[in-house]
């Protein structure tokens, strides 16, 4: 199999859509976090919560769909703790986000084992399943690869669609920028930047938990420990990489994706085996590297990202 | 709510504060045992029973204690610049790798010559390992945060394919692991018959190094100058990257003498598990001792016994031993709200 041959495979498509899918939700979560002016380091923490969390739900008997609200009111519980702590006392970002992975993350190994003492292998759910689209999901190539995926990537997608017109067409959208621009014009409208800057972390964070939750719910159908395997930290270059727009994130969540699978699949050719494995599993973090060297000429940060805004304070 | 700064802090709130941090997490773990089925009084007693309850668990969380002073004096030294390392993980491994390495054969040179070269090798790497990341934020401005976060995955990747490969123990049974070191590579025992190396008191004497770095040298003002106010430091003429490129080069070097002396001290070889997140664990150790090098000395023994307790408490109780990383995590969290709460008081209005 050549290079050729992968790039013409449906499977291969279906695999990128897939392997995006829980970047997509992360980077979003991530994305929305920013760009109220808030760095979220408790995203790989957050994303293992959440990827438990639902596990565990569907596992004791919930439906799959309750699974991803339990999932997203896990990730939602750490984004309040991270927010609180980061935005009314104005705590570093950067130590309150790693105590939160390290919190989140410690938290899901905990449970597992109390809930699950005895297990060897982690006992399996039954995940989602794809949804065909009909008639489209005929379509030589593409359809296989876009409109045979589960609920949750359709879910992923909507939801590009649905925070790019929050955040560039609605007030709460101008706001929530702002607060992330420029706060002292946020207070000065009346509103709060303490509300909205918590209210992004507690919704981005359920993202996230959400992206996680893909893993065991959609992806795969256990929780191992590795699983999230810093998928978040990838995410959070991946914002970068989107100069901070979901559209552009959502560009950057597929072309890494598309490295990925594509990692994977030359592991098999001829190439595979004069080349380690392991120089193909380190593609994905190599590629995030090379993707925040290349964008960080043109950065738009927002420009009171990682600033803590206390009232009154000039 | 907004936060007022406090001029000159009371000693109840300076001391209570962080008191009651700590009291405000041992209460979570009580929970945590609680909810395991477990006594708390019993568990907390097991984990300090196993963490200094005999000649043996004191050793053990000394030897446990070791790498975390190293990485904790690696974290300690970058986030007072405000350089954030969380890539300990990574130049730890770069130590091991190099100690392995050199340590092997390669060099036949009696002990007391070839132990500093391999120490000295080591520090090179990892300082050379975290230099990448510092260049990307000075000359880029790419966030370091994230690059060396993923430099932890592409090393312990890096090590796998070492492993299984180029450095792979002929006689290792097919077990992913590195030859041992030669006898001449290891380092002794400070007393014969005690289970403790001089890794040990090479930590102790670096977190006296680095004390007197910070508060005796140029280089030691330069760091807080950069680490308080980058822009102030700037204009008072303090050249910020190359400060940062050195305070890189000493923290890199710190995180690797935890590899170098966890090969060389403990193991005796290299396995893909031989840090089980020291490097992380670092930076719960730093913040703990609020980033002064002799505080990590004491706060690097209090994590390690935590650990080391837990895991002989679990084999007894039956409370899963990740409690230990729910507490460091708590305290973490707790911590750095005390010490903000002990400066700055809430205004409700």
């Amino acid at each position: 199999m050549d290079l050729l041959d992968i790039l013409l495979s449906a499977t291969f498509w279906a695999a990128v859509i897939r392997i995006a899918s829980p970047l997509i939700f992360a980077t979003l979560g991530e994305l929305i976090c920013e760009r109220a002016g808030v760095l979220n380091l408790g995203i790989e923490g957050i994303m293992v919560i959440g990827a438990f969390a639902g596990w565990m739900a569907v596992y004791l008997g919930t439906g799959l769909w309750v699974g991803v609200g339990v999932a997203m009111l896990a990730g939602m519980l750490f984004g309040l703790l991270h927010a609180t702590l980061t935005v009314p006392f104005g705590l570093s970002q950067h130590v309150v986000g790693l105590g939160v992975t390290l919190l989140a993350t410690a938290t899901a190994s905990f449970a597992y084992r109390l809930s699950l003492p005895e297990v060897t292998s982690p006992p399996k759910i039954t995940p989602f399943q794809p949804w065909e689209i009909p008639v489209l999901s005929d379509i030589p190539l593409l359809g296989p690869a876009l409109f045979s995926q589960t609920a949750l990537t359709y879910l992923a997608f909507i939801l590009v669609i649905v925070v790019s017109l929050i955040l560039y067409r609605t007030p709460l959208g101008l706001a929530l920028r702002a607060a992330g621009e420029n706060p002292a014009s946020v207070e000065a409208q009346g509103l709060s930047v303490t509300a909205i800057r918590m209210g992004a972390v507690i919704v981005g964070s359920g993202l996230m938990a959400i992206g996680g939750a893909f893993l065991t719910m959609s992806a795969f159908s256990s929780f191992f420990f590795e699983m999230v395997n810093g998928r978040g930290w990838i995410c959070i270059a991946l914002v970068v990489f989107g100069a901070w727009r979901p559209g552009k994130a959502l560009l950057g969540a597929l072309l890494f994706a598309g490295f990925d699978a594509l990692q994977v699949r030359l592991q098999q050719t001829p190439m595979g085996a004069v080349v380690p494995y392991q120089v193909f599993l380190m593609v994905p973090y190599v590629l995030s590297i090379l993707a925040l060297i290349l964008m960080s000429r043109r950065a738009e940060v927002p420009a009171a990202l990682m600033v803590p805004f206390n009232k009154g304070e000039r | 709510m907004r936060l007022e700064p406090i001029p000159n802090p009371t000693a109840l709130r300076r001391f209570g504060l962080p008191a009651g941090a700590l009291a405000l997490t041992v209460l979570i773990a009580s929970a945590l045992a609680l909810l395991a089925g477990a006594n708390p009084f019993a568990t907390l007693g097991l984990i300090l029973k196993g963490a200094a309850g005999s000649k043996f668990a004191l050793l053990e969380t000394l030897n446990r204690a070791t790498p975390l002073i190293f990485t904790g004096l690696a974290v300690a030294v970058a986030f007072r610049a405000k350089l954030w390392n969380i890539g300990a993980e990574a130049q730890l491994y770069g130590g091991a790798i190099v100690t392995v390495l050199l340590g092997t054969g390669a060099l036949p040179l009696p002990s007391a010559l070839l132990i500093p070269v391999i120490a000295v090798a080591a520090m090179l790497t990892g300082a050379l390992i975290l230099l990448g990341p510092v260049l990307m934020k000075t000359r880029l401005g790419v966030d370091e945060v994230v690059t060396t976060l993923l430099f932890n995955f592409i090393m312990l990747l890096f090590v796998s394919y070492l492993l299984e490969g180029p450095m792979k123990d002929p006689m290792g049974m097919g077990w992913p692991k590195s030859p041992a070191l030669d006898k001449a590579a290891r380092l002794p025992r400070i007393v014969e018959g005690l289970r403790l190396h001089w890794g040990f008191a090479l930590a102790i004497l670096s977190a006296l190094a680095v004390w007197v770095i910070q508060t005796r040298t140029t280089l030691g003002y330069e760091i807080r100058a950069v680490g308080l106010n980058a822009e102030a430091a700037r204009f008072a003429g303090i050249p910020v990257g190359k400060v940062m490129v050195k305070t890189a080069l000493l923290s890199g070097g710190l995180a690797a003498l935890a590899g170098f002396s966890e090969v060389a001290g403990l193991k005796g070889n290299l396995t893909l598990d031989l840090s089980p997140g020291f490097g992380y664990t670092g930076i719960i150790v730093a913040m703990l001792a609020l980033l002064n090098p002799l505080g990590v000395v004491i706060s690097a023994i209090f994590v390690a016994g935590v650990f080391v307790g837990a895991d002989s408490m679990s084999r007894a109780a039956g409370v899963p031993t990740y409690i230990a990383d729910i507490l460091m995590a708590t305290a973490l969290l707790t911590m750095v709200l005390a010490l903000k709460l002990t400066t700055t008081r809430i205004r409700w209005r």
